[in-house]
Formats: C-alpha cells, structure tokens, sequence
C-alpha cells in the first residue's frame, strides 16, 4: 500500500487530536501568535466593513497571519478533497443514520448530506435555518464568547484558563440542546 | 511583568484595553515588524490544519451529530489529545522559556472570566450541531467542495458584525 493511498484513509483520533495539540507550539514558536480560528471573523469585518464600531477599529494588519492561517485551512480542504479523498462511504452511527432517516435525511455519502446542505434548498425556511441561521450562532456565539473550540477548548485549556473551561461546557451545553431537542424540528421543516 | 508587556504595547494599539483583554483567542503577541512574506508560513500551518480537519472528518456534519448523541468517542478523542498535547507542549514551553524563532519570549495572556463566555458559548453550541462545524472547519468544508457553506461563513462573519454593533448592550 503507498503512502497516499494510506494517507487517503480517514484518521484515527489519536492520530489527528496530537497532531491538532501540536498546532499551538507550532503557532507560537513560529513567532508568538496564539491558536485561534473564531477571531479570523473579527478581522475580516475590521478589514471591510468596521462601519466605524469600536469593536472593529484596531490594527488588524497587525493580526494579518491569521487570515493567512485561515486561507491555509480552505486551501487544505482543496488539497484533500483532490488528492487525498477518501474513497469509501463514511463510518457513521447506525443509531445516528436511523433518527436522520426518520426526518428526511437520505445522503449518507460523504462528509456532509448533501441533501440538507445545497444551493437549490438554501432559500427554503429549512435551508435558511441550517446555514443562515446557525451560521450567524456561530459567528455571533463565538465572538461573545470570546473564542470557538480552537482558542478556548484547545487553546485556552492548554494554558489552564478555566473561564476557557466554562465556555468550552457552554459549547458542549449548547450543541446537546440542539442536537437533541431542537434540530428534530428543523429537519421536518 | 504583566505591566511591562502592557505598557511596552502601548504606542503601536489603538484598539482599548477592555476590547483587547475580553477577546483574548488568537491575538499576535509579537513586537516584531515583518514584511507581508513572512505570514506565508502561517499559510503553510494552515494547509496542513485543513488536511487535518479533513482527514479526521472533523468537518462532518454527522461526527458532530454523534458527539452531541453520545454515538461516538471520535471527537472526544480528538480534542481531548489535542488538549493533552497542548498541555505538555505549554508546559514546556514555560519550563524552559523557549523562545520564538526570532528569539522574541513566548508571551501567554491569561483570559479573564465574563458572561459572554456563558451565553455566547451557548450560543456557539447551538450553531455548531446546526452547522456541523465551528469556524475552522467552515473554511475546510468550503475548501473540500460543500460551497454552499460559503453562505455559512458569510453569514457567520455577520454574526461578527453585529455582535461588535451591540456589545456595549449586551451583559458581560
């Protein structure tokens, strides 16, 4: 077997959260910058629309390597999705497959139901709720938190923050009501 | 020490102190000036993050669907390695004060505790199992041919916007 064929396989988690863990020595010996994906969000609104909010009025010049890092991320999932894709259907939960089932979900092919996630159902009330809607959550849950799973769970925990500690529980808090109680209703939208 | 870094940081911010100490994720704590080149290298972090994120199927809708089920251990797995590695690496890296390539201290600001951090985070929570994704993996997923995640992202970068328009009114 070579070597990309064997890289095309999907990763274990003891493979992959190491080399996750690495990032934040990598990021700060590069040059001091702390790991952190959400802010990238921040700078992008200071960079073209600051709309004169004190929020969005710094140098984020200064903070540039983070949309580099960013474009990095795209241009890694590019990478991936050219050469090294995974040619076999995805593992996933048989108990997870028979609940989507049940409300409507039939793609269970690759990374994401393409189904749910496409141009032609975005202007649906359903299509709305799943990109729209739970885009802003992000942006906006992110930012007021003050980091998403990289700089706080990842990063802010590393470095023993415990307020990164609350919010990381606040993530998973938020995730399990959705998933469970609210999401049902949205996919029979 | 703490108040040396922050007065030596002083001439060249002019964002305030309570923005700057609120949202502590991800900021660039080097002094040093470089041309735009030397962000390439970030680039390159960045490539390899995303194949990661691909790779692992971090970016799946549906392994975020199992870890918000109990279905599966995956993603426990994942960020809680990367923690521990993390862990290990910070200590190191403070035990024996290393250095950044250019010889600059490794600087590590502590994040101070406000409300945000609950209701934002909740917040977040609820986008990501909507989503299946939190910002990194948005950008890899658009990366990896879902494009129309770019409506996603956009509309997280919205998100962004209108919470800097309130914040003054939100609680913290």
């Amino acid at each position: 077997m070579n070597l990309i064929e064997w890289i095309s396989k999907p990763w274990p988690w003891w493979v992959a959260g190491p080399l996750i863990g690495l990032v934040v020595p990598v990021l700060l010996i590069m040059g001091n910058k702390t790991f952190g994906v959400s802010s990238s969000l921040r700078h992008i609104c200071a960079a073209c629309f600051p709309a004169n909010i004190s929020f969005f009025k710094y140098n984020w010049k200064k903070e540039a390597w983070n949309l580099f890092f960013v474009t990095g991320i795209f241009a890694g999932g590019i990478v991936t999705a050219i050469w090294l894709k995974n040619p076999n259907p995805i593992q996933i939960n048989p108990a997870l497959v028979n609940e989507l089932q049940q409300n409507g979900v039939s793609d269970f092919a690759g990374l994401m139901p393409t189904d749910l996630f496409n141009w032609h159902s975005l202007l649906t009330i359903k299509g709305i709720m799943l990109t729209v809607v739970g885009g802003f959550l992000v942006g906006f849950g992110t930012r007021y938190a003050g980091g998403c799973t990289s700089g706080h769970a990842i990063m802010g925990i590393s470095n023993l923050q415990w307020p990164s500690l609350v919010a990381t529980c606040c993530f998973m808090a938020g995730g399990f009501i959705m998933a469970n109680l609210i999401l049902p209703f949205i996919l029979k939208l | 020490m703490e108040t040396i870094i922050e007065k030596s940081r002083l001439p060249e911010m002019n964002t305030d102190f309570e923005v700057r100490s609120l949202d502590t994720a991800s900021l660039n704590e080097s002094e040093l000036q470089h041309p735009w080149w030397y962000n390439l290298k970030y680039f390159a972090a960045g490539i390899l993050f995303g194949i990661i994120l691909v790779k692992a199927e971090i970016i799946s809708w549906f392994r975020i669907q199992e870890m918000f089920r109990l279905q599966s251990f995956h993603m426990y797995g994942v960020i809680g390695s990367a923690i521990v590695v993390g862990i290990i690496s910070i200590w190191i890296i403070k035990r024996f004060k290393i250095k950044t390539i250019y010889g600059e201290p490794i600087v590590l600001r502590s994040k101070k505790f406000h409300k945000g951090q609950i209701y934002g985070g909740v917040l977040f929570g609820l986008g990501w199992a909507i989503t299946g994704a939190c910002p990194g993996p948005l950008f890899a997923q658009i990366g990896a041919g879902f494009t129309v995640v770019t409506i996603t992202l956009l509309s997280a970068i919205g998100g962004t916007w209108v919470y800097g328009k309130i914040r003054e009114k939100l609680p913290h």
